[in-house]
C-alpha cells in the first residue's frame, strides 16, 4: 500500500469505529440464545461466578470456591458484611458512568446503596462485550444487561432465602440488601444468603420482570459520584497515575506533518543526557491510530524524558508527509459549491418549492477545524513480561485497544492484558487508541515496565481533529409563512478523495434532515491529509449550528415568532427515517426523532429562558432543538454585546428529554458542561494548519472557556418511560445555534461562521 | 543533587537536578500523584500547590526555587478530616473527569485564605486560570461558596466511594 493508500484506510477503520460505537444494536431480551455456562477468569475473590455477555446475553457461571464472597455475577459481588460490589464494565472518562452503571445494577438488585462499592471491571470483552464508551451509548447500551444482572442476582438470593425458610419465593421481598418473608417477619441480610444463592440456578431471563418507572426506589435521584472523595483527595486514578516498581518513562516524538518518516536523529547525543536509557526509532503500521513512526526516548523520570525530547533533532523524510494548508480551503469550497452535485439525501419536489416560493433566502455558513484537548495529556503505561503485554491506559475504547495490540505485536488474546484507568476527559479523542499501541510498541523494546507520557504538545499536534466545513443553504417560505423545502449542500474533506472524511459526513440523525416536505442534501469534498475523527456530538455539534441558524434566518425572513414557526414544523407529518436496516435502533421507537417530544423540550425551554417577555435593552433571547444521539435538547442563550463586540451571557437554558434520568446530579452537570462545552468552542476554538504542521502548540492559542465567562446554566429534564438515551453529545449541539440567534436578537448582525472570534467577537 | 522540602507538614528529601519542575519531583521522585501534569507552561492551573498558602504552579517551579512549606492535594485534609472545600467538591458532585479539581480547590483554598466570604467576581477572577475541560464552573462556583458558610440549594446523597 502507498502511503496515501495507508492514510486513507486508517480513515476507513476510523469510520468504521464511529459507526460502531455509536450504533446500539442490542438483540431484544426475546431473541435471548440458549443460556451457556463459560469460564470467567480475570476477577480475585473467588466464590461463584456467573457472566452475562452483553451482546449475547449468553448467561454463565463458574465455581472457583475458597472464598465466603460469592461473586453471583460478572457484575454483582456479595461478601458476608452484606457489601455489595458492583463491577462498571465501561470507562470512566467524565461522563458519571461509574457511578451510573452501579444505580442501574443496585436498583434491580434491591441493593442498599450506601453499602454498594462500585470497582471498575477488568477490561474482558468475551465476558463484558463492548466496553467502550463514545455516542453516548453507555446508558442505552448497558440498559438492559445491567439490570438483568441485577435482577438475576436479586432472584438468586431471593430463591436461597425461600429456600432456607422452606416458603415460596413468590412470597418473599427484597429491599435494602435484605431478603424478607412478611408474614413470618423473618429477613436475612444479601451478605448471609450470598453463598448459598450461588448455588441456585441461573433464573432464565425471560422470567425475570424488570421494576416499571414508577417503582424505582434509587433512580433519578440525586447521588454523588462514587469516586469524588477520591478525586478530591489527589488520589491515583488515571492513566498518568500508575506507578509500578522499577518503571521507567518514555516521550515519543512523531513528525510534525502526519506522514513524515524519521530519516536521522541524534540518538547518540540524546543517549548520553542525563537520565536517558535509551533512545530508538520506531517505523510504526503507517496509521495515525496505531504507531506513525518516530522517535522514543526512555529515561528514569518524566522530566529527563521531556528534556531530552526538546534536545531530540530528526531529519524528517516528508515526501509522503502532509502538506496541507487550510488557508485557501474557504475559496476552493465557494468555487466548488457553485456545482451542486447529485444529491445525496432528496424527499419531495425542491425546485418545485422553490419556484412557487415567496422567500427563499439563501446563506453561506462555515467553521473551523478543532481540537480536544482533553485535560489528561495522552498516556499508557505497558510492561512486557512472561510472554505477555500488560498495559494501563485511559481509553475510550480499551476493549478495541487490546484487539489492536494483539494484532500488532501477533499475541493472542490471553497474552495481551489491559487495565481501564479513569480518564481525564475524552471527547471522542480516545476512541482512537494510538498512545496505547505507542506505549506497547515501545514496552516491546524495553526490559522493565515503561509509562509513555504525551506532552501537551503532542496532544495539540497529533489528535484526530474535529473537521471543519462549509455550507451553502438555501430555504424556501411559501405563501401562508410556512417552511416548504431546505437544501443543504456541505463542501468538506476525504481522506481518500471521495468519502467525507471521519466525523466530515452529513448528519443523517438529525434535525431536520428526515422531517422536511421537500429537501435535498448534497455532498462534495475537498482532499485532506490530516487525521479526523469523532468529537462530542460528531457531525451535530456543528451541523446544528448550521440547521438552527439558518432556520431562524427562515423564520425572522417569514417575520414569523420563532418557537412558533419550530412548532409548526414539528408539527407536519414526518418523513419516515432513512435508516440502514441492519441497525435495529432505527425503528426503536426510544432512538428516532419524535416531534411530541421535540415539541415538549422546545415549548419547556422557551417558557424557562422567559421567551416572548420584554428584555432589558441590548439583551437577545436565542433559542435552539437539536434531535442528536437519541436525545432531544432545546436550549436558549440570553446575552448582551458591548460596543466592542465583548459578549456577556446572563444565562443558558438546557432542556433535555432523554428518557428516565439514572442520576440527576450527574445529569445535570453532564448537561451544564455540555453547554459550557458548546459556548467555549463556538465562541473561540480553532485549529490551523500550515504545509500540514498544526500551528496551535499550547493552551494560550486555544481560548478554551475559563470561569470569568462561564454562565450559569439552568437544567430541566423531561423524563418519559421512553429507553434512556445517553446525555454527553446531545446536550452540545444546540448552543452554536442558541448563540447565534441571540445575538442576532442583540445586534442585528447573524454570525454565519464559527468560532464566533472571527467575527470579531470576545467572550 | 538532594533537595530538602517540607511537603504536607513532613521533610522530605529527593535527589534529582536542580531544575526539575516541582510537578514532577512531586509525581516520579514522592508518588504523589494528586498533582495533575496539564499542560507544562502554566496555562491550565492542573498542577496548582500552595506554596506558604499561595496557589502557585508547580510545572513552573524548579525544585531549586522551592523555599517554604508545600501543600499539596493529598495533604489539605488533616487527621482524615476533608477541607471544607473537599467536603462541598464531594457533596455538590462538582467533578467529572475530575482531573483538574485538585487544582481548583488548592486555588480555592488560597482564595478563601485572603476572603473567607468571597464575592462571585472574586471567584471567578481567582478562578480564571483554573481550566476545566469539563466545564463544572458552576458548580465550582457554588461549591466555593458552600465552604465559605453559605448554604447551597443543591445537595447530593452523599457517597464517598467505600
Amino acid at each position: 500500500m502507498t502511503a496515501s493508500e495507508t492514510f486513507a484506510q486508517y480513515d476507513a477503520d476510523m469510520q468504521a469505529v464511529i459507526a460502531e460505537v455509536t450504533a446500539i444494536a442490542p438483540p431484544p431480551v426475546t431473541a435471548m440464545g440458549r443460556r451457556s455456562f463459560l469460564k470467567l477468569a480475570g476477577l480475585a475473590g473467588g466464590g461463584l461466578v456467573l457472566a452475562f455477555h452483553l451482546e449475547t446475553r449468553a448467561a454463565h457461571a463458574e465455581v472457583s470456591g475458597g472464598s465466603d464472597t460469592a461473586v453471583l455475577n460478572a457484575f454483582v459481588r456479595v461478601a458476608p458484611d452484606n457489601t455489595v460490589t458492583i463491577f462498571s464494565t465501561g470507562p470512566e472518562i467524565g461522563q458519571g458512568i461509574k457511578t451510573a452503571f452501579g444505580l442501574i445494577v443496585a436498583e434491580e438488585l434491591d441493593a442498599d446503596w450506601k453499602t454498594v462499592r462500585v470497582d471498575q471491571a477488568p477490561i474482558d470483552p468475551r465476558v463484558y462485550g463492548s466496553q467502550g464508551a463514545g455516542g453516548s451509548t453507555s446508558i442505552p447500551r448497558g440498559w438492559d444487561p445491567l439490570r438483568q444482572a441485577g435482577a438475576t442476582a436479586r432472584a438468586m438470593l431471593i430463591a436461597a432465602a425461600a429456600s432456607q425458610w422452606n416458603v415460596p419465593a413468590g412470597e418473599c421481598t427484597a429491599a435494602a440488601s435484605f431478603v424478607c418473608h412478611k408474614s413470618s417477619d423473618r429477613k436475612l441480610s444479601y451478605g448471609s444468603l450470598a453463598k448459598a444463592a450461588s448455588t441456585q440456578p441461573v433464573p432464565e431471563l425471560t422470567s425475570i420482570a424488570l421494576k416499571k418507572r414508577s417503582e424505582y426506589k434509587l433512580l433519578g435521584r440525586r447521588y454523588t459520584g462514587v469516586d469524588n472523595r477520591k478525586v478530591v483527595t489527589g488520589q491515583p486514578l488515571f492513566g498518568i497515575d500508575v506507578q509500578l516498581p522499577g518503571m521507567l518513562y518514555a516521550s515519543y516524538t512523531m513528525c510534525p506533518a502526519v506522514g513524515g518518516k524519521v530519516k536521522s536523529a541524534n540518538l547518540d547525543e540524546i543517549k548520553k543526557m542525563p537520565g536517558v536509557v535509551d533512545a530508538f526509532m520506531l517505523e510504526g503500521t503507517g496509521k495515525p491510530s496505531e504507531v506513525m513512526p518516530g522517535v522514543a526516548i526512555i529515561a528514569k523520570s518524566t522530566w529527563q524524558a521531556f528534556k531530552a525530547k526538546a534536545a531530540l533533532k530528526v531529519d524528517w523524510d516528508e515526501s509522503d508527509a502532509s502538506k496541507d494548508s487550510l488557508t485557501q480551503a474557504a475559496a476552493k469550497a465557494k468555487e466548488i459549491s457553485a456545482k451542486l452535485p447529485a444529491p445525496e439525501h432528496n424527499v419531495g419536489d425542491v425546485d418545485a418549492a422553490f419556484a412557487s416560493a415567496a422567500k427563499a433566502p439563501e446563506a453561506s455558513y462555515d467553521y473551523a477545524m478543532v481540537s480536544h484537548q482533553q485535560l489528561e495529556p495522552q498516556n499508557s503505561t505497558g510492561w512486557f513480561h512472561d510472554g505477555a503485554m500488560e498495559l494501563w491506559t485511559p481509553s475510550q475504547q480499551a476493549d478495541r485497544g487490546q484487539a489492536m495490540v494483539m494484532r500488532m505485536l501477533n499475541l493472542p488474546y490471553e497474552k495481551v492484558i489491559v487495565h481501564q484507568t479513569r480518564a481525564g476527559g475524552g471527547f471522542g479523542r480516545r476512541l482512537a487508541n494510538d498512545y496505547l499501541c505507542e506505549a506497547a510498541a515501545i514496552a516491546m523494546k524495553v526490559n522493565a515496565p515503561v509509562k509513555l507520557q504525551w506532552k501537551r504538545e503532542d496532544d495539540f499536534a497529533h489528535d484526530f481533529y474535529r473537521v471543519g466545513g462549509y455550507h451553502f443553504l438555501k430555504g424556501a417560505i411559501d405563501k401562508s409563512g410556512k417552511l416548504s423545502a431546505f437544501q443543504n449542500h456541505l463542501v468538506t474533506f476525504s481522506a481518500d478523495g471521495t468519502r467525507p472524511v471521519s466525523g466530515g459526513a452529513l448528519s443523517r440523525n438529525s434535525f431536520p434532515t428526515d422531517m422536511a416536505p421537500n429537501v435535498r442534501y448534497a455532498v462534495s469534498a475537498m482532499p485532506l491529509q490530516i487525521p479526523c475523527g469523532a468529537m462530542r456530538g460528531p457531525t451535530d455539534n456543528v451541523q446544528m449550528f448550521v440547521a438552527g441558524s439558518f432556520l431562524h434566518e427562515l423564520s425572522v425572513a417569514a417575520g414569523r415568532d420563532h418557537v412558533e414557526f419550530l412548532l409548526e414544523w414539528f408539527s407536519r407529518p414526518l418523513t419516515p427515517p432513512e435508516k440502514p436496516a441492519h441497525l435495529s435502533w432505527a425503528t426503536d421507537p426510544s432512538r428516532i426523532f419524535n416531534p411530541k417530544r421535540a415539541a415538549g423540550v422546545l415549548k419547556l425551554a422557551a417558557e424557562k429562558s422567559g421567551w416572548g417577555k420584554k428584555l432589558p435593552r441590548g439583551r437577545g433571547l436565542g433559542i435552539a432543538f437539536a434531535f442528536s444521539y437519541g436525545g432531544h435538547v432545546a436550549e436558549a442563550v440570553e446575552l448582551s454585546v458591548d460596543t466592542n463586540k465583548h459578549i456577556t451571557v446572563h444565562k443558558i437554558t438546557v432542556v433535555c428529554d432523554i428518557g428516565p434520568i439514572v442520576n440527576m446530579s450527574s445529569a445535570e452537570n453532564q448537561a451544564q458542561g455540555g453547554a459550557i462545552d458548546g459556548l467555549s468552542t463556538a465562541m473561540g476554538l480553532e485549529i490551523s494548519a500550515e504545509q500540514g504542521r498544526i500551528k496551535q502548540v499550547n493552551f494560550g492559542d486555544y481560548p478554551i472557556l475559563r470561569m470569568r465567562s462561564a454562565p450559569p446554566v439552568e437544567v430541566h429534564f423531561i423524563q418519559s418511560d421512553f429507553r434512556p438515551s445517553g446525555l454527553g453529545e446531545p446536550c452540545v449541539p444546540p448552543l452554536a445555534a442558541a448563540l447565534g440567534n441571540a445575538l442576532y436578537a442583540s445586534t442585528g448582525e447573524r454570525v454565519r461562521t464559527m468560532p464566533f472570534k472571527r467575527a470579531g467577537y470576545t467572550i | 543533587m538532594p533537595f530538602q522540602l517540607n511537603i504536607n507538614r513532613k521533610s522530605r528529601t529527593v535527589d534529582v537536578e536542580g531544575d526539575t519542575p516541582l510537578l514532577w519531583v512531586l509525581r516520579d521522585a514522592l508518588d504523589m500523584k494528586g498533582t495533575k501534569y496539564g499542560c507544562g507552561v502554566g496555562q491550565c492551573g492542573a498542577c496548582t500547590v500552595l506554596l506558604n498558602g499561595h496557589a502557585i504552579r508547580s510545572c513552573l517551579t524548579p525544585v531549586s526555587g522551592v523555599n517554604g512549606n508545600i501543600t499539596t492535594i493529598e495533604g489539605l485534609a488533616e487527621n482524615g478530616e476533608l477541607h471544607p472545600l473537599q467536603q462541598a467538591w464531594v457533596d455538590l458532585d462538582v467533578p467529572q473527569c475530575g482531573y483538574c479539581q485538585g487544582g481548583q480547590i488548592l486555588t480555592a483554598a488560597a482564595l478563601l485564605a485572603e476572603h473567607p466570604k468571597p464575592t462571585d467576581q472574586q471567584i471567578a477572577a481567582t478562578m480564571n486560570g483554573n481550566l476545566c475541560r469539563c466545564g463544572t464552573y458552576n458548580r465550582i462556583k457554588a461549591a466555593i461558596h458552600q465552604a465559605a458558610g453559605f448554604q447551597s440549594p443543591v445537595k447530593g446523597d452523599t457517597h464517598d466511594g467505600i
